[in-house]
């Protein structure tokens, strides 16, 4: 009786366990496994040469490197420039002022598009060759015609152009946990302030940002895993054509499995970013519990 | 002692200040889309001679020839029946999982319980390539079931989160009382336990159904099979092969963003939970 009751229950689980056994344990395991070979995919034979891929990887391969550092460049101002944006906007729309909700319901529509639909509308905006440039469009009429140039294809505003298109359709994210973040600080605490003789600037900077420290660290967990895996807006907006200037690590992974076929080295290319990433955000989450108890 | 109306002025131009800022990056996040759908109208002649946001002359057949000539009808209800069988999928799947993660007891259940959750926050890109592999192995590459179980799989820890999380603050009243009316524990899991959930659940579909909708890596290697593929992926070969029509690509953008914008539109308030809670929930 118990037996059967204990049986049942696993029935509930069953088809979960199932499908997330085949469909992510076991590409997990094997991400590991194939990272230690050398294998084209199709061979029955895979080589197994231990550390040999991550060897390749840190001293043998600068076109990863430069994926990386690319992929770090986007994320940097995606912390900086996104994220203050978004933290600028929560304030503004956290006060009592009219029109909130219709604020609200406009900055998340670019967070709901596609990075493929988002990529390529942009691509239509900024691009020369096969696009309307309003943006150098206005430039032009803004009388500074000398700023205006492709800025897709060349190196040095490339990466940019990429993380600012980026930080438009990601701000909205920052902005609403930002928000309810805010609606969490007890009103009370800052009309007891006020009491006391606290000005705005003041219940800003000893109530607000000390409150809202752990969400600023999750927000930044979120905007680094999410930005440095990144990389159909990419495709979207620069396309076929992404010399190394706008390549970034999923990117590579990518190109390493598809053009190259070596899946074994694609394997310990997604495992060093994986673990950097599983590292950065340990760290920032133990030092917002330490600032959290101080 | 500064008088009232300074005070109020002050309080005017502070405000008027934010809503300049406000206004300034909706206008950022809208002239995009509005300039896509404005495109989708235009003709090959006139998309760059004529930028307003208003099209002189409204050309409709951009969308006949996408539909019709360039196969987005069939991308289009691809995206609907791959997006529809894997929430199907999803909220079945998880409401049951998670309903036993809350109420029920067998050895392992928390272990279990916790590689779910452990899932959702290892990050693990480059996962596709085994996950090529398997499929090749399975026979399941280029075929509609492999392509909706990997979303299935996908999107169980997040659903199978906020439900056991709905499910460990439901009321256990309800449930004694149709166990006594001889309720079976699948019994109850339908006729009680869903019911209830039915806020956490449109949750679940709502994002589940976006994030299906959006997917575009899988689609990359599941599919080579042009009459299988999803919006997304269809967009990327799309724009290879017909790079230089304009009106037609944006028309192709149009019709794979609007749905997406309209259910948001309508579902606003179960996606913003969705998003808080994931978000919030340590």
């Amino acid at each position: 009786m118990k037996l059967k009751s204990t049986l049942e229950n696993y029935m509930f689980i069953f088809p979960a366990v199932v499908i997330f056994s085949i469909f992510y344990i076991i590409p997990f395991i094997w991400v590991f496994q194939l990272s230690l070979s050398d294998w084209d995919g199709i061979l029955p034979t895979k080589t197994f040469i231990a550390l040999a891929n991550f060897k390749e990887i840190i001293f043998q391969d600068p076109n990863w490197w430069q994926a990386m550092r690319n992929g770090g460049y986007i994320t940097l101002i995606a912390l900086t420039f996104q994220n203050a944006l978004a933290f600028l906007l929560a304030l503004a729309c956290d006060r009592q002022i009219r029109l909130k909700h219709f604020y609200r319901t406009v900055f998340f529509i670019p967070p709901i598009l596609s990075e493929i639909v988002v990529g390529m509308v942009w691509r239509f905006i900024i691009n020369d060759v096969d696009g309307a440039n309003i943006i150098n469009r206005m430039f032009s009429g803004m009388g500074l015609a000398q700023l205006a140039h492709n800025w897709l294809t060349d190196p040095n505003t490339a990466l940019t152009t990429v993380a600012l298109v980026h930080s438009w359709k990601g701000f909205g994210w920052g902005f609403l946990i930002f928000l309810a973040g805010l609606q969490t600080i007890p009103k009370e605490l800052y009309e007891a302030a006020r009491v006391d003789g606290a000005n705005a600037w003041d219940c800003f900077k000893k109530i607000t940002l000390p409150l809202m420290v752990p969400v600023m660290v999750l927000v930044a967990i979120l905007t680094i895993l999410g930005t440095m895996q990144a990389f159909a807006l990419i495709l979207g907006l620069v396309g076929g054509e992404f010399a190394g200037h706008t390549s970034v690590p999923v990117l590579r992974i990518l190109t390493v499995m598809r053009d190259s076929s070596r899946f074994g080295y694609a394997c310990a290319q997604g495992i060093s970013l994986g673990v950097i990433l599983v590292v950065i955000s340990f760290i920032q989450y133990r030092l917002s519990k330490r600032y959290r108890r101080v | 002692m500064k008088s009232a109306i300074y005070y109020r002025t002050k309080k005017f131009t502070l405000n008027l200040l934010i809503h300049l800022f406000l206004v300034s990056v909706v206008v950022t996040c809208l002239y995009p889309l509005l300039w896509m759908v404005a495109s989708s109208f235009k003709t090959q002649e006139t998309i760059f001679s004529d930028i307003s946001l208003i099209p002189k002359a409204f050309h409709f057949e951009n969308y006949y020839l996408a539909i019709r000539e360039s196969d987005f009808g069939r991308y289009f209800l691809n995206s609907v029946f791959y997006t529809v069988s894997v929430v199907f999928g999803i909220v079945i799947i998880s409401s049951l999982a998670a309903y036993a993660f809350s109420r029920l007891r067998f050895p392992g259940r928390n272990i279990i319980f916790i590689v779910f959750i452990a899932a959702m926050m290892i990050p693990l890109p480059g996962s596709f390539v085994p996950l090529f592999v398997l499929l090749n192995k399975l026979h399941l590459r280029n075929t509609p079931l492999g392509y909706i179980l990997c979303m299935i799989s996908v999107g169980l820890s997040m659903s199978i989160f906020l439900l056991k999380t709905f499910f460990d603050t439901m009321p256990r009243e309800l449930e004694d009382a149709a166990r006594i009316d001889g309720c079976s524990k699948l019994g109850i899991w339908w006729h009680v336990a869903l019911p209830l959930a039915r806020p956490v659940l449109a949750v679940v579909v709502v994002f589940n159904a976006l994030n299906v909708w959006n997917e575009y890596v899988l689609a990359l290697i599941i599919f080579d099979n042009k009459n299988l593929m999803p919006l997304q992926r269809a967009l990327m070969i799309f724009r290879g092969e017909f790079l230089t029509n304009y009106p037609l690509l944006m028309a192709g953008l149009t019709i794979t963003a609007l749905p997406i914008i309209i259910v948001y539109l309508f579902m606003q308030k179960y996606i913003v939970k969705g998003v808080t809670s994931t978000a919030l929930f340590d």
